[in-house]
């Protein structure tokens, strides 16, 4: 099997006169559990119905398992399980009715793992789909996604909406399907503490483009936070921060977030002529929101908090 | 019982968090020499995490001396007892004594008052 399960080159899609991704070379290795993150409408979404050959790019190249997405051969596609958002189901049909469905369209199906999630969602096979609970209905459509045994499993925002007591029968359902072997896992999400979890690698879009993609413990190491404490802050020399991910302020202390921090952002931060620089620990979801926030401020630096605004 | 706990969000990544903790087992004597760890997958599934940072945690381990693995049979405490480095064992003195040192000032005690308080403390401790 090849190195890499997807792989997106230089990709760029279009819509009406926008566009939604940009540039992106974004690769998923075989085996691992990659978890892409980003704003509603930093182009996820776009990005998994592209490499599912759903969506043309407008330029650019996406080969998933070895083949072009949007000449994907039905074996191909075979070895490919993919859930939606929202955990679509007919809500009409039971369970069993949806097992049997997809089952027909599977070449290999797998009874006692689809049996074995649908008990531990608590889901009675022969109950209608329109009764079950939303977190119930993501334990159906994980179980019809998984029962074919596929190499590769997407999972566009598998957790959304979903109690804690299903967001960890999910995430005990993903650790089980990727500790088997060899199994890649691509799943868009928002919930940081999970994907601390679950993840091998970690990809972060803003706006379109590609941020971050890196191992969880590369990217930890990668981006550092310092407190700097000024009577005055001079934007242009804090803007010009080699690395600079994001700056906040809080009355006269600042939290700047840095990436790949080295000599010359030592040297930067030196000239900023704090009273004080210290470094501060930073945990996984703070770094993450680092990136997201800096995308929510139309690109701009600076973001503050909603106590600043009081505090002077 | 020797149990392994992990919390998400914090400054400590999760692998790490494993090693720091089948340490302290064993430092306190939890962990004994041969005893088993849990397998890579079964602690895996019962933390919620990925497999791969529990291997992780479980080769450093190995790395260090700390655990031995045995071809197929699993991970199990090693013989040798001195499993940090000296900087470690430093690093790790050094955490314990900033507060206390830090409530002490703050409580009006000079260094000399300390000392004495920490010296008859250690011997207390090692006599028993």
């Amino acid at each position: 099997m090849s190195d890499n399960a997807i792989e997106l080159r230089r990709l760029t899609r279009y819509f009406s006169g926008r566009a939604v991704i940009r540039d992106l070379d974004f690769v998923v290795p075989t085996g691992r559990v990659t978890a892409l993150l980003g704003l509603n409408g930093a182009g996820k979404t776009t990005t998994i119905r592209i490499l599912m050959g759903l969506l043309a790019p407008t330029r650019g190249q996406a080969i998933t398992l070895g083949e072009p997405a949007m000449n994907l051969p039905i074996e191909t596609r075979a070895r490919i399980g993919y859930a939606v958002e929202g955990h679509f189901l007919y809500p009409s049909m039971r369970v069993q009715q949806c097992r049997d469905f997809q089952r027909s369209g599977h070449a290999s199906w797998d009874d006692r793992l689809f049996n074995d999630i649908v008990q531990h969602f608590a889901i009675d096979p022969s109950a209608r789909v329109a009764t079950l609970s939303r977190g119930q209905r993501a334990g159906v459509s994980l179980a019809l996604v998984l029962a074919p045994n596929p190499d590769l499993l997407v999972l566009d925002d598998p957790a959304l909406g979903l109690d804690p007591v299903s967001r960890r029968a999910l995430n005990e359902t993903l650790i089980e399907f990727a500790g088997s072997g060899g199994r890649t896992v691509l799943l868009s999400s928002h919930l940081l503490d999970d994907v601390e979890r679950i993840a091998d690698r970690v990809a972060v879009m803003v706006g379109g483009r590609l941020k971050v993609d890196a191992s969880m413990d590369e990217f930890r190491s990668r981006v550092s936070a310092f407190v700097v404490r000024a009577d005055s802050f001079d934007p242009a020399r804090i803007a010009a921060v080699p690395g600079l991910v994001e700056a906040r302020r809080w009355g006269d202390r600042m939290t700047l977030t840095l990436a790949d921090r080295d000599s010359e952002s030592d040297a930067a931060l030196a000239r900023l002529g704090a009273e004080e620089i210290e470094p501060v620990d930073l945990n996984f979801s703070d770094a993450v929101l680092s990136y997201l926030t800096r995308e929510r401020a139309d690109g701009s630096f600076f973001s503050t908090p909603l106590a600043a605004n009081h505090a002077d | 019982m020797f149990r392994i706990q992990i919390v998400t969000g914090g400054k400590s990544p999760i692998y790490r968090q494993v090693v720091d903790q089948v340490r302290s087992g064993i430092a306190a004597g939890k962990l004994t020499v041969g005893d088993p760890l849990p397998s890579v997958r079964g602690l895996a599934a019962e933390l919620v995490v990925n497999p791969n940072t529990i291997a992780k945690a479980y080769s450093i381990l190995v790395s260090e001396g700390a655990v031995e693995s045995h071809q197929g049979r699993g991970f199990f405490v090693a013989e040798q007892r001195n499993i940090y480095t000296k900087a470690e064992r430093l690093r790790r003195l050094e955490e314990a004594l900033r507060p206390a040192i830090a409530e002490a000032l703050s409580l009006g005690f000079d260094e000399q008052e300390l000392l004495a308080q920490t010296s008859k403390h250690f011997h207390r401790l090692t006599k028993a």
